[in-house]
């Protein structure tokens, strides 16, 4: 097949293109340029598009053996992804930017334009698996838990996971460490990435702040009583405990947490940890990474972030919404967060959710 | 073995300079010293200076040998502009279509010399507006320490008007540089006849090895240099001498006179077939800069509807080698300066590619192009759609 490598300069899409190339694919390795003002140098595990990083992409691409280039979706991405981030703040809910990237341009913009050049699919460094089936090509969870990144790849469409191949999925981050040292990749040590790419302080508090401003606003305990101020809501999420800077303690010393944020009124209530219990989350915009799924009640799980626990629930979809239904109550969940279901360890889809209850 | 149409990057070394370097890799001697071996080394190292200065038309001792043509460039950019600091001119004028080795050191000086740039504008063709840089003259004569045009694009191949700068400065008393790099060996260059106060050229782009070039400097005129130490090259260019590289690049000099007509038949030939070939297996590619002089082996081309790094990238994949030709930041290509200078739109600029032919060029490579160029295209109009 012919195969366009997602290249980020980390030792995960060094080692996939790798193996794609070494099976016989035709491999071509291409760096996303996503910043339009791209930092010179990494620093520790922070950002993922410095210049640094697209030179170690093309020196492993040499390495290799393949062709590589650059693409500039610095537009795309800022378009897609960072201005959804601020958008998703400033309407009071906590949105996953990765999700997001590979939602719009990994598996879309790039995939599209991959295809359209007659390329049969892309390939990244993705913990995850896919299987050939009765249902077609189905998404699943990686071997490895620590490092499964099937949440953020919840977001693909059929069409999408039908042109997605992730080779890493049966193996531990630590045998792709030992065989990028072997292949003589020089990013086999290379530090994990973590934070936003975009917000390379790691502040992203801070990093909002700058764009949405000061908007000072009250701070409601649970019955409606004003025990402070905030310098804007969107700085809050859901279940926060910390940094909430009140003064007035309650009754019982008992710590308050955040249990709303209502940016239309620009407030933030605060009140008792087993207030924050969810137990029904309703989820909009539902993409299927399989067959869909009906009204009928099915058991499975959901997560609800990245490196979450699979929580039990009963799921089904009604009225364009996907419904989860927990078997045990969850503490802090905000709007904006990604819930993907699971039927086992397949991605069944996910959603975005909208509204939760007690 | 992939087909090759990027000679204007680099060409292949011819194989008397591979030869020649060779063999006095394995000789011992600096240059500089006095006994034997370095006179020995000595000989042969100013013998490829006259080679050069033959070429160029100038008196060998107004060769000064570089690493680079970069190099070559800044040294004479910023050794002349110095030089009229001490007099109290100020000015740089400069075209807008130069190369970054001269568009980036121009902004040097106005950052951190307090410079002030002044750039020339092209016409549609790419032909600098001469009678812009008239009307500078005319108004900032005692000011400017420094013109410097290139005498012919990288990017499209469009040939300058050097003698009528020169004419045009020489009533003033303005020293003029001109950056040859990319005409040196595809059209004859005279360093006298011109009466140029300098030129850049460099060896890699006519067959000798890279890491080096040449400033020529007009006798007698010295300038500030930008490397001290050994005081070799008239002081201007310190620096052990490169002897191997240097008499490579003179023996590619000469290889490259000794058949000149004929190669440029030959090279303008080919052009010509790849050129007219993709314009009529695509009607609304148009070339760059076609009704202006151009060197013999340089196709700029826009294609409307695609995006240059997807055209590289596939027909890269079909094993063709060609480029924009315009410099990349950061690895993301950036809308070409000198397309924009000539009235591209930034969509246009960046659906612009190079073919350039050189010495090895042969049918077989331009038919090769001419074959997938129409299926490239489609490819890269689809993606574009996306």
């Amino acid at each position: 097949m012919k195969l366009i490598a997602a290249m980020s300069g980390g030792v995960d899409s060094a080692v996939a293109a790798a193996r794609a190339h070494e099976v016989g694919h035709d491999v071509i390795g291409v760096h996303l340029a996503l910043s339009s003002n791209p930092q010179k140098y990494r620093s520790g595990a922070r950002g993922c598009c410095t210049i640094e990083d697209s030179h170690d992409a093309r020196r492993a691409a040499d390495v290799i053996g393949i062709p590589f280039y650059i693409w500039d979706m610095a537009e795309e991405f800022h378009e897609g992804v960072v201005e959804n981030f601020i958008a998703e703040y400033a309407a009071g809910r906590t949105p996953n930017p990765c999700l997001r990237c590979n939602e719009k341009i990994k598996f879309a913009a790039v995939l599209d334009r991959a295809r359209a050049m007659g390329f049969d699919g892309v390939i990244t460094g993705h913990y995850a698996i896919t299987r050939e089936g009765e249902m077609g090509r189905t998404l699943h969870r990686a071997i490895d838990d620590s490092k499964d990144q099937s949440y953020v790849l919840s977001v693909l469409t059929t069409g999408q996971i039908a042109g997605a191949n992730f080779p890493l999925g049966e193996t531990t981050k630590v045998d792709v460490r030992k065989e990028a040292k072997a292949r003589g990749l020089y990013v086999a040590n290379k530090p994990d990435s973590h934070d936003i790419c975009f917000v390379p302080s790691g502040d992203n508090a801070g990093w909002l702040h700058q764009r949405l401003g000061s908007k000072v606003g009250p701070i409601l305990d649970q019955d409606g009583v004003h025990i402070g101020e905030h310098k804007g809501a969107y700085t809050y999420t859901i279940g926060q405990r910390k940094g909430l800077g009140l003064s007035v303690p309650t009754i019982d010393g008992s710590p308050r947490f955040v249990l709303k944020v209502e940016p239309v009124t620009n407030t933030v209530v605060v009140g008792p940890r087993e207030d924050l219990a969810v137990s029904r989350m309703i989820g909009e915009k539902t993409v299927w990474c399989g067959p869909a799924v009906g009204p009928e009640r099915n058991r499975g799980f959901v997560q609800i972030r990245a490196h979450g626990k699979p929580l039990a629930c009963t799921y089904y979809f009604d009225n364009d919404s996907l419904v989860a239904e927990l078997d045990e109550p969850l503490l802090g969940l905000a709007t904006g967060q990604q819930m993907a279901i699971y039927d086992g360890d397949r991605v069944v889809g996910s959603a975005t959710i909208c509204e939760t209850q007690q | 073995m992939p087909v090759y149409l990027d000679h204007a990057a680099t060409t292949p070394m011819a194989d008397v300079a591979i030869e020649v370097m060779t063999d006095q890799l394995a000789k011992l001697g600096n240059p500089s010293s006095l006994h034997s071996y370095g006179r020995e080394a000595r000989k042969d190292l100013e013998g490829a200076r006259e080679e050069v200065a033959m070429a160029l038309d100038c008196h060998p001792s107004e060769i000064i040998f570089t690493a680079s043509g970069t190099e070559a460039n800044n040294t004479a950019l910023k050794g002349l502009y110095w030089k009229g600091q001490e007099v109290g001119r100020n000015v740089v004028v400069i075209s807008a279509i130069e190369h970054h080795a001269i568009l980036d050191p121009a902004q040097w000086l106005k950052i951190h010399e307090g410079a002030e740039v002044i750039e020339i504008g092209v016409d549609s063709n790419g032909v600098i507006h001469l009678d812009e840089l008239e009307d500078v003259i005319s108004r900032r004569a005692d000011e400017i320490a420094v013109i410097s045009i290139m005498s012919s694009n990288n990017e499209t191949g469009v040939i300058q008007p050097i003698d009528n700068v020169v004419e045009l400065a020489r009533s003033a008393f303005i020293p003029v540089h001109s950056d040859a790099v990319q005409s040196f060996g595809k059209v004859l260059l005279s360093f006298s006849q011109l009466e140029l106060t300098a030129m850049s050229v460099s060896a890699h782009k006519l067959g000798g090895p890279i890491g080096v070039g040449a400033l020529v400097l007009r006798k007698g005129l010295d300038v500030p240099a930008l490397l001290h130490g050994g005081g070799q090259e008239r002081d201007i260019r310190s620096g052990t001498f490169n002897a191997p590289a240097i008499m490579a690049f003179a023996a590619a000099v000469q290889e490259t006179f000794l058949d000149f007509a004929e190669r440029d038949a030959r090279v303008q030939r080919l052009r010509l077939q790849l050129e007219n070939g993709i314009l009529e297996r695509v009607p609304d590619a148009y070339v760059n800069g076609i009704k202006a002089p151009r060197l013999p082996g340089i196709i700029n081309i826009t294609i409307p509807g695609t995006e240059s790094d997807t055209l590289l990238l596939l027909l890269d994949n079909e094993g063709i080698a060609c480029s924009t030709g315009s410099a990349c930041t950061a690895g993301v290509q950036r809308p070409s300066h000198v397309l924009l200078a000539m009235g591209h739109t930034e969509r246009l600029a960046r659906s612009s590619i190079r073919f350039s032919i050189g010495a090895t060029s042969t049918e077989f490579d331009v038919e090769q192009a001419l074959l997938f160029l129409p299926s490239v295209i489609e490819r890269a109009r689809m993606a574009n759609l996306r």
